[in-house]
C-alpha cells in the first residue's frame, strides 16, 4: 500500500487533525475502545512525557495484538507513579522486578509464553533512559543479541528524574542536572560523552529499531504497530520531555518534543535489520536555541551571561544529525520557504 | 537405576525429570557440567517442552527465571560463588515476589583472592535472601533434594536453593540412583502458580509497597518459611515412601545417643566427620554428629532437641563472618540460648583446603580434653600469618597480602613442615 503524505498546514499548526481523517486512519488514542493500558489516577507530574509515551505505545500495542500484551517494567518513574498500592494504573498484566533487569525478565516471560504455547501473547518491556542505556544496558544487549521476541521501549527523558534529576548516559551536553552543575568553564554535562542507544541497537542487527517522540502520535503508533508485526528483538526509543527535570512548562511537553525533532537534535527514523529504512524529515527547521531556551536546564546558556559558543556546539550536533540521517531534503527546504 | 555417574550429571538428569520449562544459565565453575548437560538434553530433544537460554550474566539468569516463573513456567538455574553475588539483587527479588524458582548452588569460595574451590561463603552471603537453603551431604542426596525442592518451592511459593559442595560433589563420580519419570511425576505435580501474568486476568506484580504494608509482606514471607519447617519432614517422608531413601528433612543425626560432644556441620564434610567420630568412639570418646540439611529456615527446635544432652557442641563451618566468627554457630547458639553447654566454632576448608580425617581427629581429641579454643581455624599456618603481619609492620608498602602469602608458602615448601617432622 502506498502511503499518501498528509499535511495539515490548513489548520495552521502541526495538530494531528484526526477529524480530517477517515475513521480507519485516526489514532488509537482517539478511539473510544482504546485500552487505557495505563489508566488515569496515577501520580505522574503534570505534563509528564513518559506517562503519555507509555500510554500511547501500550495502547497501540494492545490494538495491534488484539489485547495480547504483557508488560515488563524497570524500576523508575513509570513504575513508581503507576503502582503505589492499592491504586495500580495498569489494566494489562504487568511485572516489575528490578532497575537493571527488565530486558532479561522480558526474555523469561517470552520464553515461558512460548513453552506454554501462548506465542500469540506478546511481551513489551519498558524502562527509562537510566534503565536502558546505563544499568540495564548489559541485559538489553543480551536480549538484542539473542533476538528474543521482546519489544523494548525506552522512554528517554535524558536523566534520572525519579531520584532527583541526576545525569545519565542519555543526558545531552550542557544540560544541567543535580550531578552536572551549571558551573565552571564547561557548565552542565560535558561534551563528547553519552550513548546513542538506537545506533547501538542497530549494530546488533535486530529486526527493528525506531525512534519517536510524544509529539507525533501517528508516527509513534505506526511504529509500535510495525514493531508488533515483527518477531524477534525490537527497540523503540521515545523522547519524553520531563517538565520537572528539564525545567519546562507542563503545557510545553508536546511543543518541546516537536522542537527536539524539528531542530535535528533528536533524529526520528526507523531501521530494519541494521539499516535505516525511513526518516521523518524536518518539516520546519528551527535553530536549536528555540528548543533549548524553553528549558531551565539550559538556562545558563542564555540570560545575563549567555554562552553562544556552547549553543553553537549544540547546533553542530543537530547539523551533524541532519547530515547523518538526511533529515532535511530539498522538498522540505522548499516547503519551509512556502510556509 | 543405580549408576556410576558424575554428581553434576546426576543433578542435570534429575532436574530434567522434574520437567523444567525454562532453564537459563551463565557458566561458572564448578556449576558448568550441570548446565551443559541440561542444555544438551534440551538441544537434543530429550528434554522436551523446555526452553534453554544462554544468558549474558548471572544477573540475567535469575532475571529470566523471574520472568518465566511469573508467567507460570517451572524455572531452574544454577550458579556458584561470584555468580551468586552477581545475581544477588535478583535473588532477593525472586523471594520477595514469591516465585518458586529452584537453583543449584555449587558451593565455592568468594574472592578476592580469586579461588574456584569449595567452601560455603557463597551460600552464607545469600543466607538472608529469603530463599529456602538445603545442603546435600552426598550426590544421591543432592539429586533427591532437587525433586523435593521443586515440590516444596511450588507448594509454598518460595524459591529453593539446593547447595552442594563444588568439585567435592559436583565433580565426584559415584553411585547415584536416578529416578524414573513415572516416579518423579507421581511425586511432583504440574506447577500451579499462585500469581501469573495472564491477559484474561490482568494483575500487577511487583508494585511499590510503602511503610503501610511492607512489614506485613516480610512477615508473611517469614511465616511461609516457618510453614516450610512443617512441610519439609512430610515431603521427605513422602519421598522415602516412593524411593526407600532417607533424603532431605531438617537435620540428620549420627551416634548422638549418650554423646557428650556433638559436632554440627553442613554438606559433604559430614562424611569425613562421621569417619573421624567412628575412630574416636573406638577410643571411648562419646562424640556424635548432627548434619543440618535445612539451613534456611533454620530448624531451631530439631537442633535444640538433638543437642539437648550434649556437654559441648562443636560447630564446624566452611565459612565465617569476618571479625566475628561462625555463622552456623550463631544459629546454633540462638537455638539453645537458655541451655547450659559449651559452644566451640571450628572454621575449616576455606577455599577448598582439604579437611582431613587426621586433622578432624586431632581437633576432636582437643574437644574431648576440653582444650579446644572457642574459635579455631583448622590447619591454619600461623607462622605464615605472623610473617606477613611482621612485613606489614616493617614496611608501609608491603604489597598485596595474598601474593606475599603465596610467595611465603612457596619458599617454606622447600623446608620441612611441622607435620613432616
Amino acid at each position: 500500500m502506498t502511503r499518501q503524505p498528509v499535511h495539515f498546514y490548513q489548520v495552521g499548526s502541526f495538530a494531528v487533525g484526526n477529524r480530517l481523517l477517515s475513521s480507519d486512519d485516526r489514532t488509537v488514542q482517539s478511539q473510544r475502545e482504546r485500552t487505557n493500558s495505563i489508566d488515569s489516577g496515577h501520580r505522574a507530574c503534570q505534563g509528564c512525557g513518559e506517562a503519555l509515551g507509555a500510554r500511547y505505545a501500550l495502547d497501540a500495542a494492545m490494538r495491534a495484538t488484539n489485547g495480547h500484551v504483557v508488560a515488563v517494567n524497570a524500576t523508575g518513574c513509570l513504575e513508581v507513579f503507576s503502582t503505589p498500592y492499592p491504586e495500580t494504573s495498569w489494566r494489562i498484566p504487568w511485572l516489575h522486578s528490578l532497575f537493571g533487569n527488565a530486558p532479561a525478565v522480558a526474555t523469561g516471560v517470552a520464553a515461558a509464553l512460548r513453552v506454554k504455547g501462548k506465542s500469540d501473547v506478546r511481551v513489551v518491556a519498558q524502562a527509562g533512559d537510566g534503565g536502558t542505556v546505563d544499568i540495564g544496558f548489559g541485559a538489553l544487549s543480551g536480549m538484542f543479541e539473542r533476538n528474543d521476541d521482546v519489544l523494548f521501549i525506552c522512554y528517554d527523558n535524558e536523566g534520572y528524574m525519579n531520584t532527583g534529576v541526576q545525569r545519565s548516559a542519555a543526558t545531552p551536553p550542557a544540560a544541567r542536572t543535580a550531578t552536572t552543575d551549571a558551573v565552571g568553564p564547561e557548565p552542565g554535562n560535558v561534551f563528547g560523552t553519552g550513548k546513542d542507544l538506537p545506533r547501538i541497537a542497530m549494530a546488533h542487527d535486530i529486526p527493528y529499531v525506531a525512534t519517536a517522540t510524544v509529539a507525533d502520535l501517528h508516527d509513534l503508533e505506526r511504529k509500535v504497530e510495525r514493531a508488533m508485526e515483527i518477531r524477534g528483538a525490537r527497540y523503540l526509543h521515545v523522547l519524553v520531555p520531563c517538565p520537572l527535570g528539564w525545567g519546562s512548562a507542563s503545557n510545553d511537553t508536546i511543543h518541546i518534543a516537536r522542537l527536539a525533532k524539528e531542530s535535528g537534535l533528536f533524529p526520528v527514523f526507523e531501521a530494519e535489520n541494521g539499516t535505516v529504512t525511513s526518516v521523518s524529515t524536518i518539516r520546519r527547521r528551527v535553530p536549536v536555541e528555540q528548543y533549548l531556551s524553553l528549558q531551565r536546564r539550559y538556562g545558563h546558556l542564555f540570560g545575563k551571561s549567555p554562552r553562544p559558543d556552547i549553543v553553537a556546539r549544540i547546533q553542530a550536533i543537530a547539523d551533524n544529525n541532519i547530515a547523518r540521517y538526511g533529515l532535511v531534503d530539498d522538498a522540505t527546504e522548499s516547503m519551509e520557504v512556502n510556509t | 537405576m543405580l549408576r556410576q555417574i558424575e554428581g553434576s550429571r546426576a543433578i542435570a538428569e534429575t532436574v530434567a525429570l522434574c520437567r523444567p520449562e525454562v532453564v537459563c544459565a551463565y557458566p561458572i565453575s564448578p556449576q558448568t557440567h550441570i548446565i551443559e548437560a541440561v542444555g544438551a538434553m534440551v538441544k537434543s530433544g530429550k528434554l522436551a517442552g523446555c526452553e534453554f537460554i544462554n544468558v549474558e550474566s548471572e544477573f540475567a539468569a535469575m532475571s529470566v527465571a523471574i520472568g518465566a516463573s511469573a508467567t507460570g513456567a517451572r524455572a531452574y538455574t544454577a550458579t556458584a560463588s561470584q555468580g551468586l553475588l552477581f545475581m544477588l539483587e535478583a535473588v532477593f527479588n525472586a523471594s520477595g515476589l514469591g516465585l518458586p524458582i529452584v537453583m543449584t548452588l555449587a558451593n565455592r569460595a568468594i574472592g578476592a583472592p580469586i579461588n574456584i574451590w569449595n567452601d560455603h561463603s557463597d551460600a552464607m552471603a545469600a543466607r538472608d535472601a529469603g530463599w529456602i537453603q538445603l545442603f546435600a551431604e552426598t550426590n544421591q542426596e543432592a539429586a533427591d533434594l532437587h525433586v523435593q525442592a521443586f515440590r516444596l518451592a511450588e507448594e509454598l511459593s518460595v524459591p529453593v536453593m539446593v547447595c552442594m559442595d563444588g568439585f567435592i560433589l559436583t565433580h565426584a563420580v559415584e553411585g547415584v540412583d536416578i529416578l524414573d519419570q513415572e516416579s518423579v511425576d507421581s511425586f511432583l505435580p504440574p506447577y500451579e502458580p499462585r500469581q501469573v501474568l495472564d491477559i484474561d486476568e490482568p494483575v500487577s506484580i511487583g508494585a511499590m509497597v510503602g511503610p503501610e504494608a511492607f512489614e506485613e509482606v516480610r512477615y508473611l514471607a517469614h511465616l511461609r518459611q516457618l510453614d516450610a519447617l512443617e512441610r519439609i519432614p512430610g515431603i521427605a517422608q513422602d519421598f522415602k515412601e516412593l524411593t526407600g531413601r532417607d533424603s532431605g528433612g531438617l537435620i540428620r543425626t549420627y551416634r548422638i545417643d549418650g554423646a557428650e560432644i556433638i559436632v554440627v556441620a553442613l554438606g559433604s564434610v559430614l562424611g569425613t566427620i562421621k569417619d573421624a567420630v567412628d575412630n574416636r568412639r573406638e577410643l571411648g570418646e562419646r562424640i556424635g554428629v548432627v548434619g543440618i540439611t535445612t539451613f534456611r529456615p533454620f530448624p531451631s527446635e530439631a537442633v535444640r532437641e538433638a543437642l539437648a544432652d550434649a556437654r559441648q557442641v562443636v560447630v564446624l563451618e566452611k565459612s565465617f563472618s569476618t571479625g566475628f566468627g561462625g555463622v552456623l554457630s550463631t544459629d546454633v547458639a540462638m537455638s539453645m540460648r537458655d541451655m547450659d553447654f559449651d559452644l566451640r566454632t571450628v572454621i575449616a576448608g576455606l577455599g577448598g583446603r582439604a579437611i582431613t580425617r587426621r586433622s578432624l581427629e586431632e581437633m576432636l581429641k582437643q574437644a574431648n580434653d576440653d582444650a579446644l579454643e572457642p574459635l579455631t581455624f583448622l590447619d591454619l599456618d600461623q607462622g605464615a600469618v605472623e610473617r606477613e603481619r611482621a612485613r606489614m609492620r616493617s614496611v608501609r608498602r608491603s604489597g598485596p597480602s595474598a601474593e606475599n602469602l603465596l610467595r611465603d608458602r612457596a619458599s617454606s615448601a622447600a623446608a620441612p613442615t611441622r607435620r613432616d617432622v
